[in-house]
């Protein structure tokens, strides 16, 4: 494995951060310019909760190999005050803080691989995977 | 980040060359409604050719930026977004209704001079 980076997502300032190291993992994978915006933009939007839900958390992005695919995973950990209803937050539409709530069902469309594990009080952790075509 | 906004005859022209961080968009929503009440301006043009990425955040910012315009009298034409944003920004669910949009800088200048006579 290489190309592994963590950005620690604390200030709003970390998450133009975030994406910019996804842009260059991204870039380096020799993604394509649209999947380079689906995978910076799905960053965007992990970071942003992280920083808006937890306050602070993880974001990891590293290059992973499966078989002789190509790929990127982008992993959003924190422990912050975790999801009640995963049901909803995959709603089109449903915020709890005024925003599109677009977020985490829109991260799911433009990645390949999408899982989320959350527990009340513990924290949140949410994988997605995109594969170099 | 200050985004500069420049006053052409009338009209209002913001376009964004750095990095857009979520304060630099809330403080341009915030200048350019100033903007807007301080020189009179009927209309303004938004382009965006060399932003890289429009997430949700951004795309509320921007939805709210041109609503607010228009509750005012101004009205906003957004220009130059790129191809894989457009992509991503439909992918991601956000289509951004009721927003005046142009290929490119001289369009939407067109375009807002048409808009902007046709009301008076």
């Amino acid at each position: 494995m290489m190309n592994k980076d963590t950005v620690h997502i604390q200030h709003e300032l970390d998450i133009v951060q975030a994406r910019q190291k996804g842009r260059e993992i991204s870039k380096k994978i020799a993604f394509g310019t649209v999947d380079q915006v689906r995978i910076t933009t799905a960053i965007s939007e992990l970071a942003r909760n992280i920083y808006l839900y937890a306050g602070s958390g993880d974001i990891s992005i590293e290059e992973i190999h499966d078989g002789n695919k190509k790929g990127i995973k982008i992993s959003a950990v924190d422990q912050g005050p975790g999801i009640a209803d995963i049901r909803k937050v995959l709603e089109d539409g449903y915020s709890t803080s005024g925003g599109l709530g677009a977020g985490v069902p829109g991260v799911k469309r433009l990645m390949d691989d999408f899982s989320i594990d959350s527990a009340v009080g513990k924290g949140t952790a949410i994988t997605a995977v995109k594969w170099l075509k | 980040m200050r985004i500069p906004i420049l006053k052409l005859n009338d009209m209002l022209l913001v376009s964004i060359q750095v990095v857009l961080d979520d304060q630099s968009a809330l403080m341009l929503k915030e200048d350019l409604l100033q903007k807007i009440h301080v020189t009179g301006a009927g209309g303004v043009v938004l382009d965006l050719t060399s932003l890289d990425i429009i997430d949700s955040f951004i795309a509320k910012v921007l939805g709210d930026m041109v609503s607010m315009a228009e509750l005012m009298g101004a009205k906003v034409v957004i220009t130059g977004i790129q191809p894989a944003v457009a992509i991503t920004l439909i992918e991601l669910g956000i289509s951004l209704p009721n927003i005046m949009t142009a290929l490119d800088l001289e369009k939407g200048i067109e375009l807002l001079r048409n808009a902007v006579i046709d009301d008076e």
